[in-house]
């Protein structure tokens, strides 16, 4: 992995992981049940003035959030082609109707998948999985079984990966690579699915002879929440606070269940 | 910490849904600070007993239990004795290491402030002189071992309980993880039972020898002298590496070559352009002879036993088979097609084979005779010619009895000789073999070094990847030391 591919060292290093979910969801939230192109474009922009001011350089951004760039045109077109009809028309011709109305949910729909898109792969960018975990038991106190099973369980698929390409290596090796592609991924599946199993129980007894999930645990590290989180949240419901007043005072506002 | 006391009385345990006994009638009083070595056959129920030990054999709904198992009076409850087991990669917990040592300290409700000492104090005790965040990714197979012995003794057990602690580890390895258990039983503060074939290793500490009966029981139970004096032989005929009784096996005279069946030149290896695992600048490997890829973990021994082995594309240089062995090109100059990796895979089979580390990952078929005929089935032979191969090659490999069991089901040292079967089928003029001893007893390494020595005696190439001391000194015919990659 090169350097620049890795997580910059950011502001958002100073918050706790939960938080950083809390401000994705709080985001995405009121953009997932409106639908207009101001509040999308205005959201857009602050995301990305907001993650250069938080430490992100413009090549990483870029680096990361190019799936939805390539995303957003598609879902755009798809919309302007077959989107609800509506004013003048356009194109016409069999399922395709191009209208006043699909073309400006085209826009708007760009623009969403933008809007959401950026920020919340922004967000979860280089979250540590320990960290996280840390957070949710002690934060948000879900069930610490479930949070540092999870945990663990999670470092095992570094291990799957090396299994399913020694699968595959061997599959060459014992004559089936020419031929039978699918044949091969399902005995592939089904070797991966019993050494998944057994490693996953082996690795259930190694944490239950610790004396994992007996009792009352304690935690070798605080997980708290502090000014840096709650500077985060309210950032975030000023975001979107000011994408959603734009689109109201331009007249554009345009709630999906109305 | 203090030592804990073993006590069982007429004790055993049937797994849920099995009609047999995974061990029964076993009578034994462990004293407070005694060091103890458990053997016996595989299947004499071992690994049951030190996880019943340990609290985690589970409740009535995963078996049924007989007699009595205490340890300092009551039954063991999860977390109240340490536990290490056979496999390194299976025992890591977290991903950092502190947090890996600190994890049973948490579960015990250690005070916050108590546990970093006592992770401090874990760590420098099994020598793992390391950063706490350090990640647990980058430890060999050694380090994790004492990663998970700190992990126990960061919780002060008074019994320690290890399952084939070694059994997977290089030299290096083994040396490491027993001199640090060795320094932690010293001052017989912690009882230990550890269960390992290699007998040698774990003779300096301790002090009392315990025999399980295969059938159930107790056979044996005294000083390690007077139990290897009376029953040593039997022990070795149970799979036991008892110091004085040797595998009996001699070297055999190697041939002449007659040049190298596979050679390599100028190689870059590894799975990805961007991580090159290792370079090697000329490498032949001389027909009709035994050669060993030696080198510490990381050194690419596998990967290049993969590489030559016509599975992995190189990153950059060639490998070259000798013309007599590679496949034909198209008519009409027809020139033979030297290099392994454009082979077709089936085109592999009666050239190249390969017995991959972990023989689970080379398993495609339902039954164990059906593994056996795939590839003389994907070669198109006559079925009575693959019938005919099939019962010969389960007689050879004991394990007609087997015929039927799916292969994912045997236990270790039959899915071995299994893995190797399904190369022996179709012959292949070279034969590549990664770590085929490891977690092996010696009975089982007495048939596989015979299974091999075999094949060369029939003309076969073999290529070894190999830790082990007493298989270079029978096959290590060519030796190939690869130093540890930059």
């Amino acid at each position: 992995m090169s350097v620049s591919n890795q997580a910059p060292r950011t502001a958002l290093d100073r918050v706790n992981p939960v938080t950083r979910i809390a401000a994705a969801i709080i985001v995405s939230l009121p953009l997932l049940v409106t639908l207009d192109w101001v509040s999308g474009a205005t959201m857009s922009a602050i995301v990305v003035v907001t993650a250069l001011a938080l430490g992100f350089r413009p090549v990483f951004i870029a680096r990361r959030v190019w799936p939805v760039l390539v995303f957003a045109p598609l879902a755009g077109v798809s919309m302007a082609l077959y989107g609800k009809p509506g004013g003048s028309v356009h194109v016409d011709w069999f399922l395709i109707h191009v209208t006043d109305n699909s073309l400006r949910l085209a826009l708007a729909v760009m623009l969403r998948v933008l809007a959401l898109g950026a920020p919340t792969i922004l967000l979860f960018t280089g979250i540590d999985p320990t960290d996280l975990a840390d957070g949710l038991a002690q934060v948000w106190r879900l069930p610490a079984r479930f949070v540092l099973g999870a945990l663990a369980g999670f470092r095992l698929v570094s291990r799957f990966v090396d299994d399913w390409r020694s699968l595959a290596l061997a599959r060459r090796a014992r004559g089936l690579g020419d031929t039978g592609a699918v044949r091969r991924w399902a005995s592939m599946a089904f070797a991966m699915l019993v050494i998944a199993i057994r490693r996953g129980s082996k690795l259930a007894t190694a944490m239950e002879a610790r004396g994992f999930g007996t009792a009352e645990r304690t935690w070798a590290r605080e997980s708290s929440v502090g000014p840096a989180d709650l500077a985060l949240v309210l950032a975030c419901v000023a975001a979107v606070s000011v994408a959603l007043v734009a689109a109201v005072s331009a007249g554009t506002f345009w709630a999906v269940w109305s | 910490m203090r030592p804990a006391q073993v006590c069982l009385s007429r004790w055993g345990w049937r797994h849920a849904g099995r009609a047999a006994w995974a061990t029964s009638g076993v009578s034994l009083r462990i004293e407070p600070g005694e060091r103890v070595l458990l053997l016996g056959a595989s299947g004499a129920g071992k690994s049951t007993l030190l996880h019943a030990l340990a609290g985690v054999l589970g409740s009535s709904d995963e078996g049924e239990e007989a007699g009595s198992l205490t340890v300092d009076g009551v039954r063991p409850r999860p977390g109240s004795c340490g536990l290490v087991m056979q496999d390194p990669d299976a025992q890591t917990i977290l991903e950092r290491v502190g947090d890996d040592v600190a994890f049973g300290l948490e579960n015990l409700a250690v005070p916050r402030d108590e546990i970093w000492p006592r992770v401090r104090t874990a760590l420098a005790d099994v020598g793992l002189a390391l950063p706490l965040d350090h990640s647990t990714e980058r430890l060999s197979g050694g380090q994790r071992q004492r990663l998970a012995l700190a992990g126990a003794l960061a919780m002060r057990p008074g019994l320690l309980l290890l399952d084939e602690p070694t059994a997977n580890l290089d030299p290096v390895g083994v040396e490491e993880v027993r001199d640090a258990v060795g320094r932690l039983v010293a001052d017989r503060s912690t009882t230990l039972v550890v269960v390992e074939h290699r007998i040698a290793t774990w003779l300096p500490i301790v002090d009392r020898v315990v025999v399980l009966a295969a059938g159930g029981g107790v056979v044996a139970d005294g000083a390690p002298d007077e139990v290897f004096s009376v029953h040593g032989a039997e022990l070795a005929a149970l799979g036991a590496w008892v110091p004085g009784i040797g595998h009996g096996l001699v070297p055999r005279v190697p041939p002449t070559s007659a040049g190298p069946i596979l050679s390599a030149r100028d190689l870059t290896i590894g799975y990805e352009a961007e991580r090159p695992v290792r370079t090697v600048a000329a490498l032949d490997l001389p027909t009709g002879m035994s050669t060993t890829f030696t080198g510490a973990n990381g050194s690419g021994k596998t990967t290049l036993a993969l590489t030559l082995a016509g599975l992995l594309p190189p990153l950059s240089g060639h490998v070259e088979a000798s013309p007599a062995m590679s496949p034909p090109g198209l008519r009409p100059r027809g020139d033979a097609r030297t290099d392994p990796a454009q082979w077709r895979s089936k085109e592999l089979l009666t050239r190249l084979g390969t017995v991959f580390q972990d023989p689970e990952h080379q398993f495609v078929a339902s039954t164990v005779a059906d593994e056996i005929a795939i590839g003389l089935r994907a070669l198109r032979r006559p079925a009575p010619e693959i019938s005919r191969r099939v019962a010969e090659l389960l007689e050879q490999l004991h394990l007609t009895r087997l015929a039927k069991a799916n292969p994912f089901t045997l236990s270790g040292g039959e899915k071995r000789r299994l893995s190797v079967g399904t190369v022996l089928a179709t012959s292949p003029d070279v034969m590549f073999l990664d770590e085929p001893t490891f977690g092996q007893d010696r009975r089982t390494w007495v048939d596989l070094v015979r299974l091999v020595t075999a094949q060369l005696e029939a003309g076969t190439t073999v290529v070894s990847v190999t830790h082990d001391s007493d298989y270079l000194d029978l096959l290590g015919e060519h030796r190939v030391h690869l130093e540890a990659a930059s």
